[in-house]
């Protein structure tokens, strides 16, 4: 394996695995702080209990989120040397505002709310609800910047010393990619902590354990979940699709599987790219679809990758193909599941309906496979640049860190990350299992000292 | 502006040792100090709520080590390489170790994350002492600004160094009881009783060593880096530096002897910040000088990022450092007081 393969991994599996919690505890501190607010407004205690159950939930993803965050920050350095070396004055500004403005919130208000209820009014523990929702979706949204900029460089120009400048800050916060895609993103994330509450609640309801509080998850969370659900597919989802289109219309090619540029393009449904014969293998295509996405007319045309030189062609090619299209196609489940989950929750019949809390039990895992495919459509559309045009992946990886050096490493954090795996599950297991009712009733023998 | 970044810089990384200091030597010395499961519980819980706050600095201090100097930020990192993923590991075995343990009532998953907190805890101080003294002796710098540091080599300070030698060893040494020494005051203030009385007994002989290992080190930095007092003799003033870190030794035994716990740890605080500062004045333009050839040391000035950019960044920093302190008065506040187990554990 070549040392830049290795490194390339290396950032993709540590990172793939760290967003397997941020995404549940973005979700859920929104959701959180609608429990929270519908308990202060109806001084209903029920509300409260859930709220609780959520915080200690919250916290263990919030624990692994902080233990995998930490090496990501310092791999742009360890992994990425001369791409960190000339974009540190562009993308580590926001990575930078991200820990003095987000990560100082979180951490000093997570602390009382998990353990300031019986020291704070309803109201100031709210407030400290509230701040840790605000102090995570602050962090998505720098984080956010920082991408986007590499896909979207905007707002830069190159000092004679071949480093990257911002020339507006501004423009950098403001890039419209990173508007668009903070919006899908989070919405993404909203669609992960929703099913998460319905499957407990599901479980609950369908166990007939707790299930007083499984019907309140299971209303919290499909009206969060329909309403995301649909925001993920239009408008953002619509808009991330047009302005690549636009910016990146190789990573649109190759993710629709489109070799050749065509007018009235059609769009794949299903099939799998041949590289080789620059073919899709068993087809099923819809004529026209694709332009009308894009262009909003049936007729337009689309460029396919025979516009883009070779050397040019995201890679692995395939993989983005499936990525994309996983994605895609779990959105349109989750819609679907959801309307039809709120369709039976507003006629009052989704409690009784077992065919319909079965699928909300068993989909939660399905928001984190769509999460993660839409992240490598991301990043897998973007090479071979590490910053989109500008700077080729190739020339950003730690020359002087050996591909045996890069191995070892990579090898440790899948050994650490399997052992975390494996403690997340039954620390979670171990919540479910005793129901949101006990952790009211024990007040919390203060389990969780995360601050 | 190069300037004033390199001593924002170093203030965050003060912040960080001095705040995430005490949590590294609780974990050194709760083993030894906490006999009973209550002693346990309650020298964790002294840490619980603030430790992850007192991380954040390192979180910070690395950020805005990207963004003012990313030519320091690109070759330390990727150079350090194996020690850097280490110090990672620990410190997600750290975390573990001070989250986990109270999550199941099972004698032997205690124990196991007290194991855990323990060792990360004292592998963390050693490397964090060990990195210090790598930035002071240089490193292999090539003319294009990277090297590559193994773990060891033949543990001399040749021209094919390696991270750990017979001096850097000296300075995780002295880190490792600095930081105990720093986490016993820390616990002598936060507990009552037998606690109490164990930590600042262990705080009088790690006081002596200490005292000791600061002697010994001031001949092995000379040894190691012959300019190294070169800005001193230039600005005689600085020696004030060296000067306050012997006050705070002897303030620390002084106070530790009258049992006025929290100004023993004050001096603490002193001792490690003005350890951290009197090797920033020895370096300072340096951000990371070469073992071999001085033209090839990263300064300030190469590796200071573009105007616009540090224009910018002082303005969000200084308001977001205003922020970041008013959160840590309100939490450490909240959690003022000896810690018991009634009530939640704080305050009285
Ligand atoms: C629950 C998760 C989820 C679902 C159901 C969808 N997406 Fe998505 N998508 C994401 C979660 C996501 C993501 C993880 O949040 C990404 C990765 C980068 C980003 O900003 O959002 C993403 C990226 C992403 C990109 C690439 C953007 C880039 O390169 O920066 C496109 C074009 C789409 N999405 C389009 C869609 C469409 C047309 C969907 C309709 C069904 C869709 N997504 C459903
Ligand atoms: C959390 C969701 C994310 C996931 C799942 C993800 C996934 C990936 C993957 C799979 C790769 C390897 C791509 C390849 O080599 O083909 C990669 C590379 C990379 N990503 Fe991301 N990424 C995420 C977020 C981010 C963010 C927010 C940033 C920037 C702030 C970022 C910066 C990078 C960099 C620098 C590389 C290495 C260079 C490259 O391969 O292009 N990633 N990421
Ligand atoms: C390359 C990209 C990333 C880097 C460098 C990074 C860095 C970090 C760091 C250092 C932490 C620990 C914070 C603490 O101690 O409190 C963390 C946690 C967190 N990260 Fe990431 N992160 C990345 C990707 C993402 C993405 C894509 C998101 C989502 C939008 C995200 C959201 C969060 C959140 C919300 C936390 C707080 C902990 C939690 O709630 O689980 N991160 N991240």
């Amino acid at each position: 394996m070549t040392a830049l393969l290795l490194h390339r991994i290396h950032f993709g599996f540590t990172i793939t695995y760290h967003y397997l919690f941020p995404q549940l505890t973005v979700g859920l501190a929104l959701l959180i702080v609608v429990l929270k607010s519908i308990a202060l407004r109806n001084q209903d205690e029920r509300y409260n209990q859930a709220a609780r159950f959520w915080a200690r939930i919250f916290a263990i993803n919030f624990l692994l989120g902080v233990v995998t965050g930490i090496p990501m920050e310092f791999q742009f350095g360890t992994n990425w040397s001369q791409f960190a070396r000339v974009t540190g004055g562009v993308i580590g500004q926001p990575l930078a505002m991200e820990g003095v403005f987000s990560f100082f919130l979180e951490s000093a208000f997570l602390g009382l709310f998990l353990f300031g209820e019986r020291r704070l009014s309803p109201l100031a523990h709210w407030a400290s609800a509230f701040l840790v929702f605000l102090g995570s979706w602050i962090s998505g949204y720098f984080i956010i910047v920082s991408n986007a900029w590499m896909q979207h460089p905007v707002a830069y120009r190159v000092l004679p010393n071949g480093q990257y400048e911002v020339t507006s800050f501004w423009g950098l916060l403001t890039n419209p990619w990173a508007l668009i895609q903070y919006a899908h993103n989070m919405s993404g994330a909203v669609i992960t902590g929703a099913f998460a509450m319905c499957a407990v609640g599901a479980f609950y309801v369908l166990e007939d354990r707790f299930s007083e509080s499984g019907k309140i998850f299971l209303r919290v969370g499909v009206v969060a979940g329909v309403i995301a659900c649909i925001a993920q597919i239009f408008p953002t989802g619509d808009m991330q699709g047009k302005y690549m289109a636009k910016h990146q219309s190789a990573a649109v090619a190759a993710m629709e599987g489109l070799f050749h540029t065509e007018r009235g393009a059609g769009i794949v449904l299903l099939g799998q790219p041949n590289e080789q014969k620059q073919t899709i293998d068993n087809p099923l295509v819809v004529n026209d679809v694709l332009s009308f996405l894009i262009y909003g007319t049936p007729k337009a045309v689309v460029e396919g990758l025979d516009r883009v030189p070779r050397d040019q062609w995201p890679e692995p090619l395939p993989l983005l193909y499936y990525a994309y299209h996983i994605m895609a196609g779990l959105g349109t489940y989750f819609a679907l599941l959801m309307a039809v989950a709120a369709f039976l929750l507003w006629r009052g019949k989704l409690f009784a309906t077992r065919w319909a809390l079965w699928p909300l039990m068993l989909s939660f895992p399905l928001p984190y496979i769509a999460n993660t495919a839409g992240w490598m459509t991301a990043e897998i559309g973007r090479q071979p640049w590490v910053v989109y045009g500008l700077i080729r992946t190739s020339a950003g990886y730690s020359k002087n860190v050996s591909a045996g050096n890069g191995l070892f490493t990579l090898l440790g954090f899948m050994g650490m990350y399997s052992a975390l795996s494996i403690l997340f599950v039954i620390l979670v297991y171990h919540i479910i299992a005793n129901g949101p009712e006990r952790a009211a009733s024990a007040q919390v023998a203060e389990p969780f000292t995360v601050a | 502006m190069g300037f004033i970044w390199f001593w924002l810089v170093a203030l965050m990384i003060v912040a960080y040792v001095v705040l995430d200091g005490f949590d590294i030597g609780v974990g050194i010395l709760h083993p030894f100090l906490a006999r009973t499961e209550e002693e346990r519980q309650i020298s964790v819980r002294t840490i619980g709520p603030v430790w992850d706050g007192n991380e954040v600095w390192l979180i910070a201090a690395g950020g805005t080590l990207f963004f003012a100097f990313p030519l320091l930020y690109a070759s330390a990192f990727s150079g350090f390489y194996l020690a850097l993923m280490i110090v990672l590991w620990l410190l997600i075995m750290r975390a573990l170790g001070i989250e986990l343990r109270m999550h199941m009532e099972i004698r032997v998953w205690r124990a196991f994350f007290d194991g855990v907190f323990f060792i990360s805890s004292l592998l963390l101080a050693v490397l964090y002492g060990a990195a210090l003294a790598n930035v002071i002796r240089g490193v292999p710098l090539g003319e294009d600004g990277y090297f590559f540091l193994p773990l060891w080599t033949n543990w001399r300070i040749g021209p094919e160094p390696g991270i750990l030698d017979w001096y850097t060893v000296i300075g995780g040494v002295l880190a490792l009881v600095a930081l105990a020494l720093h986490g016993a005051l820390y616990l002598a203030v936060k507990t009552e009783a037998n606690l109490q009385l164990r930590a600042r007994s262990a705080a009088m002989y790690l006081s002596v060593a200490l005292l000791g290992l600061t002697v010994v080190s001031l001949p092995a930095t000379i040894a190691a880096r012959r300019d190294g007092l070169d800005n001193y003799w230039a600005h005689p003033l600085a020696f004030v530096v060296p000067a306050l870190v012997f006050g705070a030794l002897v303030g620390i035994m002084v106070f530790s002897r009258k049992q006025d716990d929290r100004k023993a740890f004050a001096c603490s605080c002193m001792y490690l910040a003005m350890m951290l500062v009197g090797a920033a004045v020895a370096l300072y333009p340096r951000l990371l000088p070469s073992s071999s050839d001085s033209a090839n040391d990263i300064t300030i000035q190469k590796a200071l990022s573009g105007p616009h950019t540090l224009h910018v960044g002082l303005v969000w920093w200084a308001f977001g450092m205003a922020l970041a302190i008013m959160y840590f008065v309100i939490v450490y506040r909240m959690f003022r007081g000896k810690v018991s187990l009634e009530h939640g554990g704080y305050g009285h």
